[in-house]
């Protein structure tokens, strides 16, 4: 991999739920992105992805571990200097119908970002921006003075982005940005994302859980289980080869729109749910619901090691 | 140009449609803001509206009917001490033979002006208050949110009769002393409301891009709770007044000559059997406002939540 | 084989302040005995709400059904008193909804609410509805019965909620199973879980099935006919191998071309459907899909096309594949 842009190094982010008990829904993850580069984190509700995008951005301060941008420690900025960082790190978030504040029009919903870091000298200045930027996301300025209600989901989510584009960021948390909107409209967001990376270079941090989604944006796909990276490796490789068992059985689990696959398809069911994050399983996260567990997993737990070149798994046996 | 084209049309139906790249984006409905919602439903609230008229006419009567009526609430005539209602003097006339209608209004004024001052006082404390204690959350909201029960144990009458050390018992003194620990109930109800909205993913969009946390309480979170908090605004209203009535009654609030309906019940109260209008009038018209705050304040609450009610 | 379930022409729509919601508007079809039907829509198309409606389990105000019928096994389930109705829902179909915790009742024990039915349609004792109960467990796949049995639904997580709803639902052996995207709410391999269950049920049991969905992956993998919807209608049917090798509506169509394959790079972008569905507060005059469409004609605008018939299953209702002689041709089949 080329030189990495943003570097995440050993976070964690635990929450304490109460008499001495801690949810570690990030537990020591580490990875980096090239400038440029889209890396996807897919995992099942509870694994600790949006969790873990919002550590990275700061919304939750890290329980430990390092995120830095450009080679500097974001978790170490002041508050003031990290008002300067947030200008290069936004964040796309999930439910278009809860991200835009109700009470406000769409003009100071996105004029706020040039509020905040005084990027607009004057009123009129900032109406030409926002109507600018709405441009650029396909809107247009008859659409500044609306209210979020009145727009549809995939309308809001434009918006949305909108919002992380105002600042000129250059690195984007994507927090699961389509799984909210209907299908014909999420092929609208994911090539605007596409679209507005190939012009402004942007790199993306993608969260989510539509592993087809994720396989036809990504460069590099990492898969969560428990609050850790399971598996980590090239798209391609992913999906043509996974070494880790759970990186199976998601894959074989996704249903695919064609019969004639779907029928062919043998399935990897697992057995179990999601064990509680806050009691996790000794040894190996996944072997309670693991097909090829054995006594070894549940005394040591797997280290994350290159299996082929450029793919990383955390399993004995991969 | 456009004659040849509108006989094409008819005459091929299945001409492949010229259309405006835009229009796939443009918004049917009409606009209509969240407040206009509220408004919709609260006017077509019945009693709701009977609530807001009548406390319409009642704050105009309070400052309209000194101003045009021939008698002053202050002017003493022994010769027509205790006068039954009558033509000239509608409401009658109290032991010291001043008008009681004129009376009436004057207190009004005081009544609506402590009711309203001290909900404003409430609103600005408990906002503000109940904002910070809501928003930060942690060891800050377990230190106000102690400070605030701790006040609020007090018995009520304690505060004021320790405050009428330091003070003369006058329209401040009362307001004050309502203000101790009247904006409590108002602080709770915002810090619920922020507790709820500060997860929202609006809010959490707005800290990512880099704001305050005081612009993201006062911006974002207080507007976003304003429903809630204009209900316990207009329902705390009545209460401020039915205190101040209740504090006059005790002899503590405003002093003679200047009349408030507590003082106006107070003095009717001793000569009640004799002469029932001197207490009738007053308590009328404090009934009467305390009954338009309530059911146009339950209105708002219902339009605020709709689903409240069904 | 027999028809279980005919919808004709139904057509129904909500009272909100600022006018009226046509949701849905004039749909037609039916469901065979044993058979596995998919409705698939997105949201606001009024796939849910056909769903609700055949159920009764549509509020009114401020819903209104206009028109239509909804025969069941013969009988006709709109006009029917509530209390025959109560009899109907649970008993001969039984529903899955969406969300497992709001559908399940916090205050009671999992068995009880299995067994409430059972004691109630079946007529049976105490003790052999709790014996019930614990097989229909164990056939959902819940381990330990005996004891999950009188366990609360907070107990219990998102996947084995749905299991104990789908046990709910089939515990009088209903004819038909309306199941209202019955795995939106759980993760991928829980649905694997739960469509493996379904579609192990259904061969079991030979119990009709309406699927309600937007993900077609999910049509793919469980059900024999698809209908397709969009703005309150149906807009094209068929078996499953004719909607997904040969679909003829510009919708359908689109719908596919917008998923990503697994082997599509990311050079090769996707072909989404331009612009928002229509607000069904003011349904267009013609084809719902019209503003979306790009292959829409000026007659699109103005009328609705009826169904066209491109096999024994499969029909579709568009312009492009009406020849002209059909405009004003009779009614179309319905599906």
């Amino acid at each position: 991999m080329s030189e990495a842009f943003v570097e995440i190094q050993g976070l964690r982010k635990y929450f304490n739920v109460g008499k001495n008990r801690v949810l570690k829904a990030v537990n020591d993850i580490s990875f980096t992105i090239a400038k440029g580069e889209t890396l996807g984190l897919v995992g099942e509700s509870g694994c600790g992805k949006s969790t873990a995008g919002r550590t990275i951005t700061r919304l939750y301060e890290p329980t430990s571990g390092r995120v830095s941008l450009s080679g500097v420690d974001v978790t170490k900025l002041s508050k003031s200097q990290l008002k300067a960082y947030r200008r290069r790190m936004q964040m796309i978030f999930q439910d278009p119908y809860a991200s835009l504040n109700p009470r406000m029009t769409i003009l100071d919903i996105i004029g706020e970002a040039l509020d905040i870091h005084g990027l607009a000298p004057s009123r009129a200045h900032r109406k030409r921006r926002v109507e600018e930027l709405l441009e650029l996301v396909g809107l247009n300025a008859e659409h500044a003075s609306r209210y979020p209600h009145e727009f549809s989901g995939g309308q809001r989510q434009r918006i949305g982005i909108t919002r992380a584009l105002a600042v000129e960021p250059e690195f984007i948390v994507c927090d699961e940005p389509i799984s909210a909107l209907d299908v014909s409209i999420q092929a609208q967001i994911i090539n605007l994302l596409i679209d507005l990376q190939k012009r402004m270079g942007f790199t993306y941090l993608f969260i989510a859980h539509d592993l087809s989604m994720v396989k036809y944006m990504s460069d590099r796909v990492a898969v969560m289980y428990l609050g850790k990276i399971v598996e980590l490796a090239r798209s391609e490789d992913l999906y043509d080869r996974p070494h880790h068992p759970y990186t199976k059985a998601l894959l074989s689990a996704i249903p695919v729109p064609d019969p004639d696959l779907e029928e062919r398809k043998e399935r990897i069911v697992l057995s179990g749910d999601l064990p509680s994050p806050v009691n996790p399983p000794s040894g190996c996260p996944f072997r309670t619901r693991c097909p090829i567990a054995t006594g070894r997993c549940a005394e040591e737990e797997p280290a994350f090691r290159e299996v082929r070149p450029g793919q990383w798994a955390s399993c004995h046996y991969a | 140009m456009a004659d040849l084209e509108t006989p094409r049309a008819t005459a091929d139906p299945f001409a492949p449609l010229q259309r405006d790249p835009s229009g796939a984006e443009r918004i049917q409905r009409r606009s209509r803001t969240a407040w206009q919602d509220v408004r919709y439903r609260l006017t077509t609230n019945k009693l709701a509206m009977t609530g807001f008229w009548l406390l319409i006419l009642l704050v105009l009567m309070a400052f309209f009917a000194p101003l045009v009526w021939p008698f002053d609430h202050y002017t003493n005539d022994l010769q027509l001490n205790n006068q039954p209602p009558d033509s000239t003097h509608w409401f009658g006339t109290d032991d010291l033979g001043r008008d009681l209608f004129a009376r009436t209004w004057k207190g009004a004024q005081i009544s609506l002006f402590v009711g309203v001052a001290a909900a404003l006082i409430d609103l600005v404390i408990g906002i503000v208050y109940g904002g910070i204690m809501g928003y930060y959350g942690g060891k800050v909201d377990e230190v106000m949110n102690r400070f605030a029960e701790i006040l609020y144990s007090i018995p009520y009458l304690l505060v004021v009769i320790l405050l009428l050390v330091f003070m003369e018992p006058s329209l401040t003194t009362i307001i004050v002393a309502m203000s101790i620990t009247g904006w409590i109930n108002m602080a709770w109800i915002v810090r619920g409301q922020m507790m709820q909205l500060k997860n929202q993913e609006f809010a959490l969009a707005s800290k990512a891009l880099g704001a305050s946390s005081m612009r993201i309480i006062f911006r974002h979170l207080v507007p976003n709770a304003m429903g809630p908090i204009l209900v316990t605004l207009t329902l705390s209203v009545p209460s401020a007044i039915f205190t101040e009535a209740f504090l006059s009654f005790l002899g503590l609030g405003v002093q003679s000559p200047v009349a408030s309906w507590g003082t106006m019940i107070n003095d009717g109260v001793q000569s009640m059997s004799i002469y029932p209008w001197r207490l009738f009038f007053p308590a009328l018209f404090l009934s009467l406002t305390i009954f338009a705050f309530n059911v146009f304040g339950d209105g708002l609450r219902d339009a605020f939540d709709p689903k409240l009610k069904k | 084989m027999r028809t279980m379930l005919e919808v004709n022409d139904l057509s129904v729509s909500f009272d909100v302040y600022g006018g009226e919601v046509q949701a849905v508007r004039g749909v037609s079809f039916s469901v065979k005995e044993g058979e596995a039907v998919a409705i698939v829509g997105e949201s606001g198309s009024g796939k849910s709400v056909t769903a609700q409606t055949i159920m009764r389990l549509i509020s009114t105000p401020p819903g209104r059904i206009k028109q239509g019928s909804v025969r069941f096994d013969g009988q006709e389930l709109l006009s029917l008193p509530e209390k025959e109705m109560q009899r109907v829902r649970g008993n001969q179909i039984g529903m899955i909804f969406q969300d497992p915790m709001t559908s399940l009742n916090p205050t009671m024990t999992i068995g009880m609410q299995i067994m409430e039915g059972l004691m109630k349609h079946q007529k049976m004792s105490r003790s052999d509805a709790k014996k019930r109960a614990i097989e229909l467990l164990t056939m959902v796949g819940i381990p330990n019965p005996e004891s999950r049995i009188s366990q609360y639904p907070h107990h219990f997580s998102g996947g084995m909620r749905q299991r104990a709803m789908i046990a709910i639902a089939l515990s009088c052996n209903p004819a038909l199973l309306i199941a209202d995207e019955p795995t939106t709410a759980l993760d991928v391999t829980i649905q694997a879980q739960i469509l493996r269950l379904m579609k192990n049920l259904q061969k079991q049991t030979g119990t009709s099935i309406i699927l309600i969905t937007h993900d077609l992956g999910i049509v793919a993998d469980m059900c024999d006919r698809v209908i397709v919807m969009y703005a309150g209608q149906i807009i094209e049917t068929g078996t499953k191998r004719e909607i997904f090798r040969n679909p003829q509506h510009p919708y359908t169509k689109g719908l596919l071309k917008s998923l990503p394959r697994l082997d599509q790079s990311k050079n090769e972008p996707l072909v989404p459907i331009h612009g928002t569905p229509p607000d069904l507060i003011q349904p267009p005059q013609g084809c719902g899909f019209c503003s979306r469409c790009d292959y829409a004609m000026r007659i699109c605008q103005t009328e609705v096309p009826e169904f066209t018939r491109l096999s024994d299953t499969q029909q579709v209702r568009c312009w492009l594949q009406q020849s002209q002689g059909g405009i004003r041709g009779g009614k179309g089949a319905s599906a």
